[in-house]
């Protein structure tokens, strides 16, 4: 201690004060902001926070790629279902003639539409990569309605912040901010490479976010729902996935 | 020794405080990288070249162990259980850690005159004669002389060199190359690296690399005299190993 000096002491205590103060300035700027993910709370909160918050400065309005349609995948993967509930049995012997998406929460007008009142919106179809947290990937085309399309039409309120989306099978439900639910190229999924979404696929209905992993894109969705707040859903961690484990934000 | 001691006090360190604790920052990043990376191919121990691959496509090869996932057909009976939750998460917040350490020193090692002096081979060195006698040295086992417990020699710089300058950002750019919001920012990287699938077997034998420097300079390290070699690294005191006096 005695060859450090005082001066340097000095310099030392005042750049530690600075940083920390400049830390706890960032932190209450980053929350102001919406900037935190809502499973910020454990030992691996500052690394989410950081690739949440670097992400959401750098991508807000980015296109994740698009292919051209000899780059679809011959052999696209269907990944590993639970066996499919009762309740999905029925509908996948009718047809899916009575499956409905309901639209609640922080809209003006909740709705309750059928798959062709789906297709009523305007339809777009594009050319992204499902990729996987594990590693592999393929390349689909991807036909249905833009989340944002329906979202406005049922007159989505201006402080909704987040929205959460159900499977029919039970425990499997996820949550994306406003910036991804309103991106043009999130999309309430109904038909693949030309043809209806396979069930293996998340047929009749997958709600697609290319911009994250592919387990952010449920499969079989039946419910919708805009909220300010996360803290109210399951755990408050954002959806299923921090609760078994894994980062709610995907894009990375 | 009351002498030598006065004169290892007053003399500049081997290493500096900044360079100590970036090193083993590092160090720590890597493992943390490293432990979780293997926990993720371990997923999907297979790898692909160009955008796509999965376990329907052929792969490039195969890593002959068991997986985490129950359909990848590894030919192993059983399936590991799954760790990619928290190895994501560690994964992630290692590589911040990572970058900042890596920036933060970049920008020292600029300021001071790190790179120049300590890392850039000497001027007497700057030629082949120079570099092929260290490697001959090298060839011949001989031990580090003396002198090399105070400064690098140039095959050692051309090393360090290329881990700082080459390895460590490319393996940061093809980890980067994996996300899909990094992805949607700045197609150019995935791109320019030959596709998703090309940039994960890219990422994966790039840690190889580091691994394989990894344990070079370990075993230097314990040639050259593990104690006072760690000692240097940890108090910034250089010592040569009695024997060798």
């Amino acid at each position: 201690m005695s060859k450090i000096s005082r001066r340097k002491f000095v310099t030392t205590g005042l750049v530690a004060a600075a940083g920390a103060s400049g830390l706890a300035a960032a932190v209450g700027l980053a929350h102001r902001y919406g900037l935190v993910p809502p499973d910020s709370g454990g030992i691996y909160g500052p690394g989410e926070t950081l690739t949440y918050a670097a992400q959401r400065l750098l991508t807000t309005h980015s296109l994740a790629r698009e292919f051209p349609r000899s780059m679809i995948s011959k052999t696209p993967f269907a990944n590993e279902l639970a066996p499919f509930k009762d309740a999905f049995k029925a509908h996948q012997a009718n047809g899916f003639a009575d499956w409905r998406l309901s639209v609640d929460g922080m809209v003006a007008r909740p709705a309750s539409l059928s798959l062709s009142d789906l297709k009523s919106f305007p339809v777009r179809s594009q050319i992204t990569e499902v990729v996987c947290e594990e590693g592999w990937s393929y390349v689909a085309e991807w036909i249905g309605t833009p989340l944002h399309e329906v979202l406005r039409s049922c007159g989505i309120l201006p402080q909704a912040r987040y929205i959460v989306y159900y499977s029919i099978e039970p425990d499997w439900w996820e949550s994306i901010d406003i910036a991804d639910a309103l991106h043009p190229q999130t999309l309430l999924t109904l038909g693949m490479n030309d043809g209806d979404l396979p069930v293996g696929f998340g047929g009749p209905l997958r709600l697609r976010v290319p911009r994250q992993l592919g387990y952010k894109s449920v499969k079989f969705i039946t419910r919708i729902t805009a909220t300010d707040s996360l803290k109210g859903f399951g755990k408050g961690l954002g959806s299923a996935s921090p609760e078994a484990g894994y980062a709610w934000y995907a894009g990375i | 020794m009351p002498d030598a001691a006065l004169l290892q006090n007053s003399a500049p360190p081997r290493h500096s405080a900044f360079v100590r604790v970036t090193h083993w920052i590092t160090t720590l990043c890597f493992f943390a990288l490293l432990v979780t990376g293997i926990e993720i191919v371990i997923s999907h121990p297979r790898f692909y070249w160009g955008e796509t691959g999965n376990n329907l496509t052929r792969p490039l090869f195969q890593i002959p162990i068991p997986a985490s996932r129950n359909l990848v057909p590894t030919g192993y009976g059983y399936v590991l259980p799954d760790q990619n939750g928290w190895s994501r998460y560690l994964h992630f917040q290692a590589a911040w850690a990572l970058v900042f350490t890596g920036l933060i020193y970049f920008i020292w090692g600029l300021w001071t005159g790190h790179f120049r002096s300590n890392l850039f081979p000497a001027p007497d060195d700057r030629n082949w004669r120079a570099f092929l006698g260290v490697l001959a040295k090298h060839i011949r086992l001989t031990r580090p002389d003396e002198s090399e417990a105070f400064s690098y020699n140039v095959l050692q710089r051309a090393t360090y060199l290329i881990v700082i300058f080459v390895l460590f950002p490319l393996v940061i750019l093809t980890g980067l190359a994996l996300s899909p919001g990094f992805n949607s920012a700045v197609p150019a990287v995935v791109n320019g690296l030959g596709g998703r699938q090309s940039a994960r077997t890219l990422h994966f034998f790039l840690t190889g690399f580091l691994v394989a420097f990894l344990i070079v300079h370990v075993g230097m390290v314990i040639w050259a005299g593990f104690g006072c070699r760690v000692r240097a690294m940890i108090t910034g005191i250089a010592t040569v190993p009695e024997e060798r006096i």
